[in-house]
């Protein structure tokens, strides 16, 4: 079974309509990358899955679980989706060891000690473990999105979602964050990430999706998608950018 | 000289039913305030309407008629008996709510969308992301305005006087009616509110450091 199933997805807000009809499944273990020009819908379509946007047509399915089904409950669905913001935003009246022991807790999933535990090993895992007692204002950029991941990954998620998660950050810090994502590619966490990174795209990728005006204009592996595009308007991007 | 010292005693009594009223009219207003906030800002259109109405009537009318109207007017149902004490509470706490309830709402709206979807997306329930995320920044930010309606509130206890509470400023008349000196006594009950709330504004300032934005 997928981890990811997205059926017939539609979503407009008000009379635009920003995803008009998309299509596609992830397994688990797979790191799928999401690029496409600004505007196109990548971003909806990721907030989509762990319905931060209401979902206005179509299924998605997260393991097996309907998550439009009002019976099904949200909050726990979204226990198993970790994601990640272009803006951080980390929990600024919060030391980073609460910005990660919060949802945990409160959820009931841990108690505050096995919280505290798993929250320090996470730290220790992206770098961190030094800024456990820090603010977040008190981080830099890269430093501030390491803690977002461990703060999403406290949760023991079986998806990872990302959104354009280096796009705010300075270029020195970039392949720190880029390579605390690749080290969780490799322990074989599904991961769909919304980015313009090509380079990133093309070494984890096991496919890459080319999203353009609603739709998923054209989906391969990231060596044919980049080195033998079949669509006008994924050769016009990638002309762009590469 | 001698009258200030002779009137302490009375004036003390005073100030300590200003400051009951005071504090128990702020704790109220402060919840009224919350909980109109959030209906304010609630996803039914039916609550926001309540929480409108209520605010809008209460900004749009002058305080003493809603103490009037409070005191007199639901005292001459005969299932109401409010005594002056609790007329007045009420008074204040409804006044001071519906400020608190625009400050609030305020307070919630200036915390960035960023912070609730981080929450949501963790699994958090949205009353959860209220009690944890939203109100403490909200919470820090709104200080400086809070205080600023506290003050104006406690200000407007003196008004109560005019129903017959016994507080500072009715003591402070009762005392200038039998030693006429209008001028003495009224000046030590300027100094008396100054004090408290320059102690409030300390009080304030000291949260503020303390819980500092980060």
């Amino acid at each position: 079974m997928s981890m990811i199933q997205v059926n017939n997805l539609k979503k407009s807000f008000g009379d635009l309509e920003v995803i008009k009809d998309m299509s596609t499944a992830v397994e688990p273990s797979e790191v799928v990358c999401v690029i496409g020009p600004s505007g196109s819908g990548k971003s909806t379509f990721l907030r989509c899955l762990n319905r931060l946007e209401e979902i206005s047509g179509g299924h998605v399915y997260i393991d097996g679980v309907d998550i439009t089904d009002p019976k099904n409950n949200i909050n726990q669905i979204r226990q198993n989706v970790g994601m990640v913001f272009q803006h951080f935003n980390l929990f600024p009246h919060m030391t980073v060891l609460d910005n990660l022991t919060l949802a945990p807790v409160k959820t009931g999933k841990l108690k505050p000690e096995a919280a505290e535990k798993k929250a320090l090993v996470l730290l220790d895992k992206v770098g961190l473990a030094a800024k456990a007692k820090a603010y977040p204002g008190e981080l830099s950029g890269g430093q501030k999105q390491r803690v977002a991941i461990a703060r999403a990954l406290a949760m023991d998620p079986k998806v990872m979602l990302f959104d354009e998660p280096t796009s705010a950050l300075d270029p020195e810090v970039v392949g720190d964050v880029l390579g605390v994502m690749k080290d969780l590619a490799k322990e074989g966490m599904t991961m769909i990430v919304v980015t313009h990174e090509m380079g990133f795209a093309a070494e984890v990728a096991d496919r890459v999706l080319f999203i353009d005006g609603g739709y998923i204009v054209e989906e391969n592996v990231p060596k044919e998608l980049f080195g033998n595009p079949q669509h006008e308007r994924t050769k016009a991007f990638l002309s762009k950018v590469l | 000289m001698e009258t200030i010292i002779e009137s302490l005693p009375m004036l003390w009594e005073g100030l300590k039913m200003t400051l009951y009223i005071f504090a128990v009219a702020i704790v109220l207003g402060f919840l009224i305030g919350l909980v109109m906030a959030l209906l304010r800002l609630s996803p039914l259109k039916i609550l926001n309407w309540i929480a409108k109405i209520f605010v809008d009537a209460i900004r749009g009318t002058p305080f003493i008629v809603q103490l009037f109207f409070i005191y007199f007017g639901l005292n001459s149902f005969s299932w109401v008996s409010l005594d002056k004490e609790w007329a007045g509470i009420v008074t204040v706490a409804i006044n001071a709510g519906a400020y608190f309830a625009e400050i609030i709402r305020a307070g919630i709206q200036s915390i960035d969308k960023g912070q609730t979807e981080a929450a949501r997306s963790l699994g958090l329930t949205q009353s959860q992301n209220m009690r944890h995320i939203v109100l403490p920044q909200a919470f820090r930010r709104m200080l400086p305005t809070i205080t600023n309606q506290a003050i104006i509130s406690l200000k407007d206890t003196s008004l109560l006087s005019i129903i017959g509470v016994a507080d500072l400023t009715q003591r402070g008349r009762v005392i200038v009616s039998a030693t006429f000196e209008p001028f003495t006594i009224y000046l030590a009950l300027g100094v008396m509110y100054f004090v408290i709330i320059y102690l409030l504004s300390l009080l304030s300032g000291y949260l503020e450091r303390r819980f500092v934005l980060r």
